[in-house]
């Protein structure tokens, strides 16, 4: 191979492009989970509502309504009973409802419950429009205790004409361990102040 | 890097002193002797998946549970499925590629010789690890569970609710994959620079184009496994949620992420095979292979669009209607590119003095049954179809049809092609017939039914069915049983040719055209070859 003086070059040089392009490509999978939130954020894939406070709507289209039914379940392992308090509610789109969901603690043991809500149809998603709700933080509740726990919201009139219905759903998560690990880890990080 | 090429500064003509015993393979920086490894390890590694397919055969023969329970069922279809993928196929081709690729370019070696050794001897440990796991599940104290959540472990199956030997199965992953990016990088490393002078890129035979191309999906996807299995880590012990829906994160993305690998996955598992196929028509039909730049340009776009169909793998999973239309035209588009190829086949046979030699009967059952797979994957990119099918064993017909009798069916004809130049001995006829005509009859025993009961409604990964599906599993089992026993037929083959029991082969047994530099070497092979590269006219 005496024609090729630089072969040893050649091969280490796209050794190194080549173990750069496997890392990036590692990088690049990490990169997929914002890019996916990107997406259901613009596609309402997945049926991924607001999960922060919106501002208020200014005007109301009394021309249509649309009615919104709400639909609960609690995860494994979570011994909460949980359900909206109505069925379903009609509503102009820009009007704004208060909707209150009760849950009771049936174990003896205080829980933290966070809820995940979910729109379908899924382009719907982006339309309604939280400006409270009771899945932003966790909620807590001693054993035996039970409260009312309340979602103000309104439908976007930018709402597609077509959708007259939809539906919103939660689903309640038991986080208790998780929560009580994480302030584990805090105590530790902070020299065992506690 | 440093050792690279140092060989051929050495002057190890005047002194051969090949090494021999345990030392040769453990140490081997020899591509033919890491090919033959890499060969061996995935025939074994075959023979343990289809020992675990067999327990599942055994398992759906009747309906009710007889043989296991439907636990250890589940792991048998995991770890079935992740020992064919990543220890069986992916294997059998880098071993392929190992042997052949610098016999083909007329290169002395491959570029990363130690780097070589290196992505072979870490699949033993990957393999020990995983199938440690079911060893002792089966036969622990204990019984703990070895993973059996599905070979695609979607979360939660294999995060929140994943036993404990989950974590035994990451580092397994981890493990393949580091070798599986090691060997595709030595592929383009080799492919790129060590070239007879004179070979440009449109004269490499299409095994080489195919496995190039293969390379570059391999470490463009393997890393996105690994960050998979390292998210799946993170969230089981480190209080992450990336599919934790509790915690703010998203089950679905991991199917996301998952398929985003394992759709290039399935073509790197199918490119090498068109490329062996493309070597093997045109020398029995003794003309040309036809269309050859289209071939190239053909597998070029299946691995592009392979990138922008994995959802098609999750309809199901609720999308919107455009990403919904998109995949599915996406995935249809690919039949396009793919009947060019079995398109170009035909025509190199059209008119050609065809024999059917034993790796011609091969190749030409894996045109047939691969198109039957190929059919059956159109129906199932139709989406509202789709919704019908999915999960069912329609699907499992599918992906073991382009798999078995296409995958596996290609390794068997390269394997009865070049076995004569890896061994200096023609494998026995009589033996290689009786393992044909069995596989080809069993295989569709086998799978064919698959598609009856998979339309009538039977789900797939469950360890029982309702009644009327049990005529068809009974054959189906049947079939399964009598594949599984053909391949120790080629165990008899492969090691009468190794123990040089069988005709001598002549160093051009097929009477390959000159341009396949393969060819021009003795057969056997000598330990080192094209030390001075050929020139390609």
């Amino acid at each position: 191979m005496a024609e090729q003086p630089n072969l040893e070059d050649r091969i280490s040089g796209t050794l190194k492009k080549l173990l750069i392009a496997s890392v990036l490509m590692f990088g690049f999978g990490f990169a997929l989970v914002p890019l996916y939130d990107v997406i259901c954020d613009v596609t309402g894939l997945n049926g991924k509502t607001n999960s922060s406070a919106a501002a208020e709507s200014k005007e109301v289209d009394a021309s249509r309504t649309v009615r919104v039914q709400f639909v609960t379940q609690t995860n494994a392992d979570m011994p909460w009973e949980f359900r909206p308090e109505v069925r379903s509610v009609e509503l102009h789109p820009g009007e704004i409802k208060l909707v209150q969901f009760f849950a009771k603690n049936e174990a003896a043991d205080t829980v933290i419950g966070q809820a995940i809500p979910s729109v379908t149809p899924g382009v719907a998603a982006s339309y309604l429009k939280k400006t409270q709700c009771f899945c932003f933080n966790q909620q807590t509740l001693a054993g035996g205790k039970s409260m009312d726990m309340p979602v103000i919201f309104y439908l976007d009139p930018a709402i597609p004409k077509h959708i007259t219905e939809l539906t919103l759903s939660y689903t309640l998560y038991n986080v208790t361990e998780r929560e009580q690990q994480k302030s584990k880890d805090v105590a530790v990080h902070r020299g065992s102040q506690f | 890097m440093t050792a690279t090429t140092a060989e051929h500064h050495d002057h190890h003509d005047d002194h051969h002193h090949a090494p021999h015993g345990l030392k040769r393979w453990l140490f081997s920086t020899n591509h033919k002797d890491i090919g033959t490894l890499y060969l061996w390890f995935s025939f074994a590694m075959f023979l343990v998946g289809g020992l675990l397919a067999l327990v599942i055969r055994a398992e759906l023969m009747y309906p009710g549970l007889q043989v296991v329970d439907p636990e250890f069922f589940n792991q048998m279809t995991t770890v079935h499925g992740l020992v064919m993928v990543f220890g069986a196929i992916m294997p059998a081709f880098v071993g392929l590629a190992n042997w052949m690729i610098p016999l083909m370019i007329g290169a002395p070696d491959m570029a990363l010789p130690r780097m070589n050794n290196w992505s072979f001897w870490i699949l033993p440990f990957a393999f020990s690890i995983l199938i440690g796991s079911v060893l002792m599940s089966a036969f622990g104290a204990g019984h703990p569970s070895a993973p059996n959540f599905g070979w695609t472990f979607y979360a939660p199956l294999s995060t929140t609710y994943g036993p404990a030997s989950t974590d035994l199965f990451i580092l397994s992953v981890h493990m393949m994959g580091i070798s599986s990016i090691m060997g595709a990088i030595n592929v383009v490393v080799t492919v790129f620079n060590l070239r007879a002078p004179g070979m440009t890129l449109m004269k490499m035979p299409l095994f080489v184009w195919t496995w190039l191309i293969t390379a570059f999906l391999l470490i463009a996807v393997m890393p996105v496994l690994a960050g998979a299995v390292t998210m799946m880590l993170t969230d089981r012990h480190f209080g992450t949620d990336f599919f934790n829906a509790a915690g703010g994160g998203d089950p679905v993305l991991f199917q996301h992420v998952f398929w985003f690998f394992g759709h290039p996955e399935v073509y790197i598992m199918i490119l090498p095979s068109f490329g062996i196929v493309s070597s093997i028509i045109p020398v029995f039909a003794r003309k040309p292979l036809f269309g050859y730049a289209s071939m190239v340009y053909a597998t070029a776009s299946i691995a592009l669009l392979s990138f922008v169909v994995w959802a098609h793998h999750m309809f199901t999973v609720g999308m919107p209607l455009a990403g919904t239309l998109f995949f599915m035209y996406m995935t249809m588009l690919i039949s396009v590119p793919t009947g060019v190829k079995v398109f170009n086949w035909i025509a190199t046979m059209w008119r050609g003095s065809l024999t059917f030699e034993l790796p011609m009967k091969w190749a030409l059952a894996f045109v047939i049954l691969f198109t039957c797979g190929g059919l059956s994957g159109l129906m199932l990119a139709i989406t509202p179809a789709d919704f019908q099918y999915h999960d069912t064993y329609f699907v499992v017909a599918h992906f073991h049809y382009v798999l078995v009798s296409g995958a596996v069916f290609s390794i068997m004809a390269a394997a009865y092609y070049w076995l004569p130049k890896w061994s200096g001995v023609m494998p026995n006829k009589i033996l290689g017939e009786v393992h044909f005509w069995f596989s080809l009859l069993s295989v569709n025993l086998l799978f064919f039914p698959m598609h009856f009961v998979g339309l009538a409604g039977m789900p797939r990964r469950y360890a029982d069915y309702a009644l009327q599906f049990t005529d068809y599993n009974f054959w189906i089992s049947i079939g399964a049983f009598w594949f599984g026993a053909s391949q120790l037929i080629f165990l008899a083959v492969a090691v009468l040719c190794c123990m040089k029991k069988g005709e001598k082969a002549p160093m051009n047994p097929w009477n390959a055209p000159e341009e396949d530099l393969e060819w021009t070497v003795p057969s056997p092979a000598p330990f080192h070859t094209f030390d001075t590269p050929p020139v390609i006219k």
